[in-house]
């Protein structure tokens, strides 16, 4: 049995992203990249079934775009995929057209299952696996928080708006993935070594026969400023006044 | 143009977010000259449809096998209701339900589709979109290629939509259930039931973080202080994360987007993934013991101090009254 898991390069969340002087990107100078966090999630989860079914489970890892990706790609070999795909592309490309390069890929690969992020949280757009379900006609189950694999179907426990929904999906299928799926692993310094030994097959998108056809035209981008003059107050005396007769929030 | 608002509901009431969608929908059909038309799909759900005809016309996919939301029946419904009615462009609120359904419903149209929008204008006979990335610490503008368009917006960003004085049309959609697929087997939804408003749609809410120590705490601190006001709970990822709150009740990019008109933070250091969620409240008020805390940096108010002291001291103030 194949796992493919997607994997996006997005900025690190933890530094302040700045828009570029053309404002229509981010300003990559001085920026540190890392694995999606929900992607690392999706590896992770792929390793934990292939621990639980044995050695004939493949976990292939696919990264879509530019300079960059070998090394996220490192990153995921060493957490413990068996192999590795890089499709290389400079384009920007939208949600649809990343779930047209790994509907193709799947089309090859053939695998039981696709394990990825629910979202990226670059551009936050939560699209791409629903698509790539749809451009399947596979079932998909959206913000997983638990999968038990049951013979040729899978439950999966769903996080939504009004609580913990669970259905059962028959293979193959496309799930995503939510944070509290489970805690990725460190890679340890022997496993970073060893995945530098597995293969990462490179290709572009004309020999998957995919064209970059944008359904999303990005225009322009600026930053936003959140904050605020912060009135400090002593006490809750005080606070409460102030939410009363200053601020009219509360009676 | 025609516009097809996606109606999310309970079985029995639409949801208050949707109607912050028919609020978008009625908005763009006037810039464009478009009408808007809603889709209720589900389950012995006459309620759910007369509420909607109150709105804008309304057509009714029901039957058994659309009892429960599942992604792969419903996205099959949406597309074919957008083919049969010429739909140019389908409107839902930005919610996990449609994050799952509606996305998938743009996977059948060909994937034009922007989520999440908090702001729209025409410019050049074109439609452009305003929608958050990066947590919301950046705006991005778009414009979308090709028709169908699918649009969710952001319920915090379009006020919801009052009924029209008279009832429209309501239509049934003939042959919708036969052949739907049969992949996902719908088993359970299990909710954490509470006697307390809503976070998403409440006036106010109390949002506990890191500093409760406990369910128990947690239930004391910020649920006696929401209760003291008639207010909702939300809670940081960290206590999700540690299973002190149920993940319905987290507030950030990844849970729930509020902008109530007062929001009071517990003990929540403000990691910009929760402030993504809460930075367009109207007054903020922030509690925390480390006065470096950035939740202080997009707070109106702040006092530095113990959550454990302080709460029950303004429950007692506010009791005073």
């Amino acid at each position: 049995m194949k796992i493919l898991v997607p994997t996006k390069r997005v900025p690190d969340p933890d530094q302040r992203v700045r828009v570029s002087s053309r404002m229509n990107d981010v300003d990559s100078e001085g920026m540190s990249y890392i694995l999606n966090p929900f992607d690392t999630i999706a590896v992770e989860e792929a390793l934990r079934i292939r621990e639980k079914l044995g050695k004939d489970v493949e976990v292939v890892s696919i990264g879509v775009g530019g300079p960059g990706y070998e090394q996220d790609l490192r990153t995921a070999l060493a957490m413990g995929a068996d192999r590795a795909i890089w499709v290389e592309s400079d384009e920007r490309m939208d949600p649809w057209n990343v779930a047209c390069v790994l509907h193709a890929i799947v089309k090859r690969e053939k695998p039981s299952l696709v394990l990825m992020g629910k979202q990226a949280v670059d551009d936050d757009s939560n699209q791409c696996g629903q698509f790539l379900a749809a451009q399947l006609d596979w079932p998909q189950a959206t913000f997983a928080s638990k999968i038990e694999w049951d013979d040729q179907r899978c439950r999966v426990w769903r996080e939504t708006d009004s609580g913990i929904e669970t259905v059962m999906l028959s293979l193959p299928a496309v799930i995503t993935t939510d944070l509290r799926l489970n805690e990725p692993r460190y890679a340890s310094l022997t496993s970073i070594m060893r995945a530098k030994r597995k293969t990462i097959e490179r290709c572009e998108l004309h020999e998957l026969g995919v064209e970059n056809q944008p359904r999303v035209n990005l225009v322009h981008m600026e930053s936003v400023s959140t904050e605020r003059k912060c009135v400090m107050v002593d006490d809750v005396g005080e606070l409460v006044d102030r939410l009363r007769n200053e601020a009219k929030v509360i009676t | 143009m025609n516009i097809l608002v996606v109606v999310e509901h309970n079985g029995t009431v639409m949801s208050t977010a949707t109607r912050s969608a028919l609020t978008f929908a009625d908005q763009l059909a006037q810039e464009v000259e478009g009408e808007v038309k809603s889709l209720v799909m589900g389950a012995a759900i006459q309620g759910v449809v007369q509420e909607t005809s109150c709105y804008s016309p309304v057509l009714v996919a029901e039957g058994d096998e659309l009892k429960f939301p599942v992604a792969d029946r419903y996205a099959v419904v949406i597309e074919k209701c957008v083919r049969d009615y010429n739909i140019e462009f389908v409107v839902a609120a930005s919610t996990t339900f449609s994050k799952d359904v509606v996305a998938r419903a743009a996977g059948l149209l060909g994937g034009a589709m922007a989520s999440d929008v908090v702001g729209h204008n025409l410019q050049e006979g074109k439609l452009r979109f305003r929608r958050p990335m990066y947590a919301g610490s950046i705006i991005a503008t778009v414009e979308l290629e090709g028709s169908p368009q699918v649009v969710t917006v952001r319920a915090t960003s379009y006020p919801p939509a009052t009924p029209k004085e008279r009832t429209c049309e309501v239509s049934t959609i003939p042959g919708t259930t036969a052949t739907l697929p049969d992949h996902i087997e719908y088993l359970a939804l299990e909710s954490k039931q509470s006697h307390r408003p809503d976070v998403a749609e409440a006036r106010i809410v109390v949002s506990g973080g890191r500093a409760l120590k406990n369910t128990e705490d947690f239930e004391k601190i910020v649920g006696g202080l929401a209760d003291r006001l008639g207010a909702a709970t939300g809670s940081s990822r960290a206590l999700v994360d540690a299973g002190i709150t149920p993940n319905e009740m987290q507030v950030g990019q990844t849970g729930k987007i509020v902008a109530p008109d007062l929001y009071i933070a517990l003990g929540i250091s403000g990691a910009v993934q929760h402030l993504a969620g809460m930075k367009n409240s109207g007054i903020i008020v922030s509690i925390n013991s480390d006065p470096h805390a950035p939740i202080f940096e997009v707070s109106d108010y702040g006092i530095v101090g113990d959550v454990y002291t302080l709460v029950p001291e303004m429950m007692d103030r506010l009791n005073a009254r």
